[in-house]
């Protein structure tokens, strides 16, 4: 079991209701894809959030990564929408 | 090394051509742009930018690395701005600086390619009605946009 600080942004901060939160990691979530499946059994909120897993971004410690990437090692993951600033 | 600003506040192109082109008689081409907040329609009060601190600088710097490997440019500044931004304020600046204007351009416009696609920024419309806005939707021509940068195509 290790700790991770979550980030959300833009729309998944609103759905889910808060920026961010720190869990600790179950020790079956090895990727940010089982990270998404496992935050999403965690109430409607985050089911809202994340109904649409693929349109969701995510970053590791501040550097975008796909979903597939391993969790080992991160301190801080981060789902938002696709970016739109410019 | 680029410059990289994220912040509140406005900014001034003027003088961050100043900036960079001051004690550089070899700069011989200077290129800017300026991104606005648009309202089409005459509906928008405000767009809202919301940034990941740390990140949204982090992935700026990263881009315009990039741009400083592939273009033989002297000067690269970005400064990308968050809060509320009524319509007509600047929103985004990236000057770019190069002996030749090809260099200057062509960096410019990469900068912004991928900025707009990879820096961490969100924008949420407030209406002048004061009915809760939407968040803006991602273009997939901005994606497009950036395809054309590859070395290989």
């Amino acid at each position: 079991m290790s700790e991770l600080n979550l980030r959300y942004f833009a729309w998944v901060r609103e759905r889910i209701g808060t920026s961010q939160e720190s869990i600790e990691l179950p020790g079956n979530v090895a990727t940010v894809a089982d990270l998404l499946g496992w935050l999403k059994t965690r109430g409607p909120e985050y089911e809202h959030a994340f109904e649409q897993a693929d349109v969701i971004r995510t970053a590791i410690d501040q550097t975008h990564v796909p979903h597939e990437t391993p969790l080992a090692g991160a301190r801080e993951v981060a789902f938002f929408p696709p970016m739109t600033g410019g | 090394m680029a410059t990289v600003r994220v912040q509140a506040e406005p900014f001034d192109a003027a003088t961050e051509v100043r900036e960079i082109t001051r004690g550089r008689p070899d700069i011989g081409a200077v290129v800017t742009f300026t991104g606005l907040c648009r309202d089409e329609g005459g509906t928008l009060a405000a767009l809202e930018l919301e940034h990941y601190p740390g990140m949204a600088e982090a992935e700026i710097a990263r881009v315009a690395a990039e741009a400083e490997a592939r273009w033989p440019i002297t000067g690269l500044t970005a400064i990308h701005r968050f809060g509320k931004i009524a319509p007509g304020d600047d929103i985004v600046l990236v000057v770019a600086a190069s002996a030749h204007r090809a260099a200057a351009f062509e960096a410019a416009e990469f900068l912004m390619d991928f900025l707009k696609t990879r820096a961490p920024f969100w924008k949420k419309e407030h209406r002048l009605d004061g009915t809760a806005g939407d968040w803006v939707e991602a273009k997939d021509a901005d994606d497009a946009a950036t395809v054309r940068w590859r070395k290989d195509g």
